[in-house]
């Protein structure tokens, strides 16, 4: 499982800030309300049909579009020599194409999965972005359950594309059963195997896509508003001070933050291309 | 501590929200869609174009290069021919010289072998004529001088050929003779003179 070290990091920070601000809130009136799970949970923007349509679910709309858009106008030209959109939608496309899928699943038969590869990295990238582009500013997988949707697409797809190369049982023998192991030590790694090769990876999928949305966002937010707490509601010379820092932090976290919204989207395609890689093995 | 956060009271960032799971699915799904269909074929169009513009430019310099590499094995081969053909033209030509020469010489060799040949029986032709018209003469010469000697008539044609000959005989008898000697005794002769 890979996780970028440097956002523990700034956890820790966050960490302390956070008492900081607590100790604050309980040397004033008790007036500072630290953010939590349910600055996640927006007001419907307008409702169709009695289902509440929220911000995150137009970012997914908005984000489809602007993936869409892009790709297409910078495929349309298809000039030898490329323009510098056509450039750019060429280096991005053919980066997925090339550095996720061909390498990963292999130049026979990576193609009929790049169109998949390329939609769900530029999807969730750009949905990421969102956490940092003004007036958005919210990151839509900080939602969980759209990234269970996509981490249950990814569970679907990769045991399909198993079992369609293998049949039913062949799959599950190719992902449960490791080749090369003493009969005795079977019964131990047939339910290890099964359960970190099929139930496992759609959680972890999930949960490593969300919990850094939401952690940095939170992050981010406790930043900002905790900082403004200091600066606004303090007689104390020092919070003021202190709630500046914070502001300063929360733009280097910013940045940080991008960093790490690429690397999740990356994180999430890289996996979905192993999974369907492992899934298209031969017999190893 | 009491922090004024009531947990209890909070949702559960992890719950499922069914309308957010369709949702997303549905936008990814049309967006896979339309990315399949619009994006992935034009880039593999474009790349493949590409491909195949950079290939053909290869392909017609590599035919460029290769006719000019046939044409110059081609000028190479002529030009070895060339010379291949001038120095068996020189040969020929030096054997025809020699050959020429060595007819020339044999040629003529045979002619002034013949020139000689006839010169030499020319002058043993004339000599003999010379020595028949001599001794007609000489013969004729020497019976008047006789007979103006002798003061006799020599005019018997018989006798004075007789005795012309018979002189004539002893003259080369005695000439003959005198060479011999002069071969072995020519010294004696000249001694004598000094």
């Amino acid at each position: 499982m890979r996780c970028p070290g440097s956002t523990e990091r700034t956890r820790g920070i966050a960490l302390n800030v956070t008492g900081l601000v607590l100790r604050a809130a309980e040397g004033g009136e008790g007036g500072f309300e630290a953010p939590g799970p349910a600055s996640f949970d927006l007001p419907p923007v307008f409702s169709v049909a009695g289902v509440g349509v929220t911000k995150p679910m137009l970012q997914l709309v908005l984000g489809a579009v602007l993936v869409f858009g892009f790709l297409y106008l910078a495929a349309r030209k298809r000039a030898m020599v490329p323009g510098r959109l056509q450039f750019a939608g060429e280096q991005a496309y053919s980066g997925v194409r090339n550095g996720v899928g061909r390498d990963i699943i292999g130049s026979r038969d990576f193609m009929p999965y790049v169109p998949y590869l390329v939609a769900m990295f530029f999807f969730i990238l750009i949905n990421n972005w969102f956490a940092a582009i003004p007036f958005i500013q919210f990151p839509t997988f900080s939602r969980a359950s759209m990234a269970y949707a996509l981490a249950g697409l990814s569970w679907l797809v990769y045991n399909a594309v198993g079992i369609r190369k293998h049949g039913f049982l062949g799959y599950l023998k190719l992902q449960c059963v490791p080749s090369g192991v003493g009969v005795a030590l079977l019964p131990l790694l047939i339910p290890l195997e099964f359960f970190s090769n099929l139930i496992v990876r759609p959680v972890t999928l999930a949960l490593r896509l969300f919990a850094n949305m939401f952690a940095g966002h939170l992050l981010l937010i406790l930043f900002a508003v905790g900082g403004e707490y200091l600066v606004l509601h303090s007689d104390n010379w020092f919070y003021p001070v202190a709630g500046v820092a914070a502001w300063i932090m929360a733009i280097a976290v910013s940045f940080l933050e991008l960093l790490v919204q690429f690397l999740q989207a990356y994180v999430f395609v890289l996996l979905n291309a192993t999974y369907i890689a492992g899934a298209l093995a031969d017999e190893h | 501590m009491s922090y004024p956060i009531p947990m209890s009271a909070e949702p559960s960032p992890l719950a499922v929200e069914p309308v957010e799971v369709i949702v997303a699915l549905v936008v990814f799904a049309i967006l896979f869609f339309l990315i399949r269909k619009f994006v992935v074929p034009t880039f593999e169009k474009t790349f493949a174009e590409r491909t195949s513009a950079i290939e053909g430019g290869l392909k017609a310099a590599e035919t460029k290069q290769a006719e000019a590499d046939a044409k110059l094995h081609e000028l190479e081969q002529q030009l070895a021919d060339a010379r291949h053909e001038a120095a068996r033209i020189r040969e020929e030509a030096r054997e025809q010289g020699a050959q020429i020469v060595a007819e020339m010489r044999d040629q003529a060799q045979s002619e002034s072998t013949r020139i000689v040949e006839h010169g030499k029986s020319q002058i043993e032709a004339e000599r003999q004529q010379a020595l028949t018209s001599l001794r007609a003469e000489v013969g004729a010469l020497a019976t008047s001088l006789a007979g103006r000697i002798v003061g006799e008539s020599l005019e018997d044609d018989d006798r004075s050929s007789r005795v012309v000959d018979r002189f004539l005989a002893d003259l080369e008898l005695h000439e003959g003779a005198r060479t011999a000697g002069d071969t072995t005794g020519g010294s004696t002769t000249s001694g004598g003179s000094v």
